[in-house]
């Protein structure tokens, strides 16, 4: 029983965080935002080239097939600078439905350009009306024929998986999508945070290559979803972190009333109840790394509950952390808006808080029933 | 990063649960399901007291008394893994240690850790065994929050201490052979600098106990006066005027035992909404419980997880700060909503207290009739916020005017 990542894996913390602090700063997270760059080509390659994109890749694939508690790591630290990176959909999304639907020659051919950094990829599957309309995109005769917005990253990415219906079937299948060749049409769309793109994609007709068995899709994404939710509360937990510490540190350089603004119970108290609701996501997301880790039954349950503590906390502290600030939070010039923008989008973009919680609360009950 | 147990912790764990197997009164398995953690409510007819006795001199004479302590008196030096494993088999068993929590979480600790050699030998055994009831007398009517604020002067007279005041909200008093005792010594001194910490014995002349009738009817708490109680010095733990310092080892084992042992109810609830049906079927198919049950959900699970994050650093070697001591602030106001909660879902019928009566046995209605006092003893809600902000997040203390003056010019000492 050890509860606690190893020396080795907080080395790796400390390297990340020591090179994010100096490359990604909030000036270039600005510059994405205000900007029409995809994402940071250059804080994109830094972490390429320490390895952060292959981390979890097995070497036959070209990866640095460590596992995923480093990249839980990683994935901490870049929710903690907020990095214009499209870290979620091609390394959290793209290369984990890969790793466990595709063919080894699909393998082969994609994962070692992620490893890279040379590869951007996606997942397409939302249609713009809501989770409960489900999915209207088709393949006929090889060819994908819909619409899919938002798709994160859908403006830069090289190529996307895209969820369809095969033909006349009842279940939708998982298609690879080149996003260069003919019949693909992008338009980028603002969403509440333009420092991470989005775009949406209209397909008439543009080669699909099936991924995984026909039918499969909710299965297989029922899956990698439960491993990018574990992912993304990591980053969810370092943005949540930040936002209290900027929060802290207001507090304690602000004077009002002939005393620092932080020596106010009120002020105090709002702040300690950010730290239990980060403390509480910190806990449930370690559980969630380790069952993630070694493949637990535990993992759909740990998932969940990783991802439900994880938003709680970054919205409450990224909410708190405006409020604390006063007036000065609510400016553009102020970096409290980017935390805001990023918990709330990390929010919805794996599916609404209020789905994971009935996802929780079904996977709570079947194991109990067991 | 490994949840799973070392071929040495199942070996261990394996051990207890054996044990528990063999040795556990698990016919009363039913009433402690029922019973809210710190009042064990037994079958009409049995004597709580005696029950409690009883399985706390069965664990000690297996050595489970108290696991982390030394050998020598009376532990096993077990390992932090160790404890929380123990604590995982013992389970529902741990409610019939409720008369001993002040032995085993405050008294007992303090003595090993403040205590002279003579009274380690003399009052350890009998601590842990259960033969002896320990309560604690600290907080007053006019120190509650504010301890160090405490009036309850010991006076020098020859050998020893002549006690006088009195003290309040004394669990367990009325059943205790001895209590721990922070009293003033020096009223010149600021008011953190003038205590004293004494044990003495709860059959001493001059000390009268009085049973508050609380909330929910029962008597949990008691108020104690002392009228010139005799106490020698050789009762006295620490230093002369060293009782502060003596006091905060106490208060953090008051903490971390408040904060260890993680109910939040929401077992309890998870189990009723599976069960309870509703005008639109079952409770736990309704979008809006299952979105409570998942926010609580993850408090009690992250509860549950920081408590192991606790014990691995201490297995490591690290002192636990004061953040791993978020249990009680997230379980109290917990237990207080998961209890209107699942009384708002039965309706009319929630009102009912009647075991007999009311749905789940009135499980709820007792819990939520407990509960405020949860969020108040060893330490507020409020208290336990300024902890974090201050101890954990470094922001300033609160203003103190009271600090640094000496006690008896401090108002509400002159009152």
């Amino acid at each position: 029983m050890n509860f606690d990542f190893s020396d080795e894996q907080r080395e790796l913390q400390r390297s990340a965080r020591g090179v994010l602090e100096k490359e990604c700063t909030t000036a270039k997270v600005r510059r994405v935002l205000e900007g029409d760059d995809g994402f940071d080509r250059e804080i994109w390659s830094t972490i390429a080239e320490m390895g952060f994109c292959g981390a979890a890749i097995p070497e036959e694939f070209g990866g640095l097939g460590l596992g995923y508690l480093e990249l839980c790591v990683i994935a901490e630290e870049l929710g903690r600078a907020l990095a214009p990176v499209p870290f979620d959909s091609t390394v959290c999304l793209f290369a984990e439905l890969l790793k466990l639907a595709g063919s080894d020659a699909q393998k082969a051919l994609y994962l070692p350009r992620v490893a890279e950094g040379k590869l951007i990829g996606t997942l397409a599957q939302a249609e713009t009306r809501g989770a409960a309309a489900g999915a209207r995109a088709a393949v006929s005769g090889g060819k994908l024929s819909g619409t899919k917005c938002p798709v994160m990253d859908g403006g830069s990415a090289d190529i996307a998986i895209v969820v369809a219906f095969e033909e006349q079937d009842a279940a939708p299948t998982l298609f690879l999508v080149d996003l260069s060749s003919e019949g693909v049409e992008r338009t980028a769309v603002e969403t509440l945070d333009p420092s991470r793109k989005h775009a949406l994609l209209r397909f008439g007709g543009a080669p699909a290559e099936r991924l995984g068995a026909r039918g499969e899709a909710v299965d297989i994404l029922g899956h990698v979803y439960d491993r990018a939710a574990v992912l993304v509360a990591f980053q969810q937990v370092g943005g949540a972190e930040r936002a209290l510490e900027l929060a802290r540190d207001y507090a304690l350089q602000r004077v009002a009333f002939g005393r620092p603004i932080g020596s106010f119970q009120a002020i105090k108290h709002m702040l300690a109840d950010m730290f239990v609701s980060l403390t509480i996501a910190r806990a449930n997301t370690y559980y969630a790394a380790w069952a993630l880790q070694s493949d637990s039954a535990e993992l759909p349950a740990a998932a969940a509950a990783a991802r439900v503590s994880a938003t709680t906390a970054f919205q409450h502290c990224s909410t708190n952390n405006i409020q604390v600030h006063g007036g000065i939070g609510f400016t553009w010039e102020f970096d409290s808006h980017l935390f805001y923008r990023r918990s709330n989008l990390l929010a919805l973009s794996l599916g609404s808080q209020s789905q994971w919680e009935a996802k929780l609360v079904d996977r709570m009950r079947t194991r109990k029933a067991v | 990063m490994d949840f799973e147990d070392s071929p040495e912790e199942a070996a261990f764990r394996k051990e207890a649960r054996d044990w528990i197997k063999a040795n556990a009164p698990h016919d009363l398995r039913p009433w402690l399901e029922r019973s809210p953690y710190t009042a064990v409510e037994l079958p009409p007819g049995m004597d709580e007291v005696a029950a409690q006795k009883d399985w706390q001199r069965r664990k000690y004479d297996a050595g489970w008394a108290c696991i982390a302590w030394p050998e020598a008196f009376g532990g096993r030096d077990a390992s932090p893994a160790e404890r929380l494993i123990w604590e995982q088999e013992e389970g529902l068993f741990r409610k019939l240690s409720t008369l001993f929590l002040i032995n085993l979480g405050i008294s007992g600790p303090t003595i090993l850790t403040c205590g002279t050699d003579a009274q380690k030998e003399a009052l350890l055994a009998p601590c842990v065994s259960g033969r002896h009831v320990w309560c604690q007398l600290f907080s007053e009517p006019a120190s509650g929050s504010d301890l160090a604020g405490l009036r309850t002067k010991a006076e020098r007279t020859g050998d020893g201490w002549t006690v006088n005041g009195q003290k309040i909200w004394t669990s367990f008093a009325h059943e205790a052979d001895w209590g721990l005792l922070l009293a003033r010594t020096d009223p010149k001194l600021a008011k953190h600098a003038g205590l004293t910490m004494f044990v003495l014995k709860m059959d001493s002349p001059g000390i009268e106990v009085r049973p508050i009738k609380t909330i929910h009817g029962h008597s949990e708490f008691n108020e104690v006066f002392f009228t010139d109680v005799f106490i020698p010095d050789d009762q006295r733990l620490g230093p002369v005027n060293g009782g502060w310092r003596v006091a905060l080892t106490t208060l953090m084992n008051e903490r971390l035992l408040a904060g260890a042992t993680v109910d939040t109810g929401f077992d309890e609830l998870l189990d009723f909404c599976q069960r309870f049906e509703t005008e639109n079927g079952r409770a736990i198919d309704d979008p809006r419980v299952k979105s409570q049950l998942a926010q609580w959900a993850v408090r009690a699970s992250g509860l549950r997880y920081a408590a192991l994050r606790a014990i691995s650093l201490e297995s490591k070697g690290e002192v636990p700060g004061p953040e791993h001591s978020i249990g009680k602030l997230v379980a109290g106001s917990m237990l207080q909503d998961i209890a209107k909660f699942a009384l708002d879902l039965q309706a009319e019928a929630g009102l009912l207290v009647d075991a007999d009566v009311a749905l789940y046995a009135g499980r709820f209605q007792v819990m939520l009739m407990h509960s405020p006092a949860t969020r108040i003893l060893g330490g507020t809600d409020e208290i336990l916020r300024n902890i974090i902000a201050e101890r954990v997040l470094g922001l300033p203390g609160d203003i103190r005017v009271d600090k640094d003056i000496p006690f008896d010019e401090i108002a509400s000492a002159r009152a």
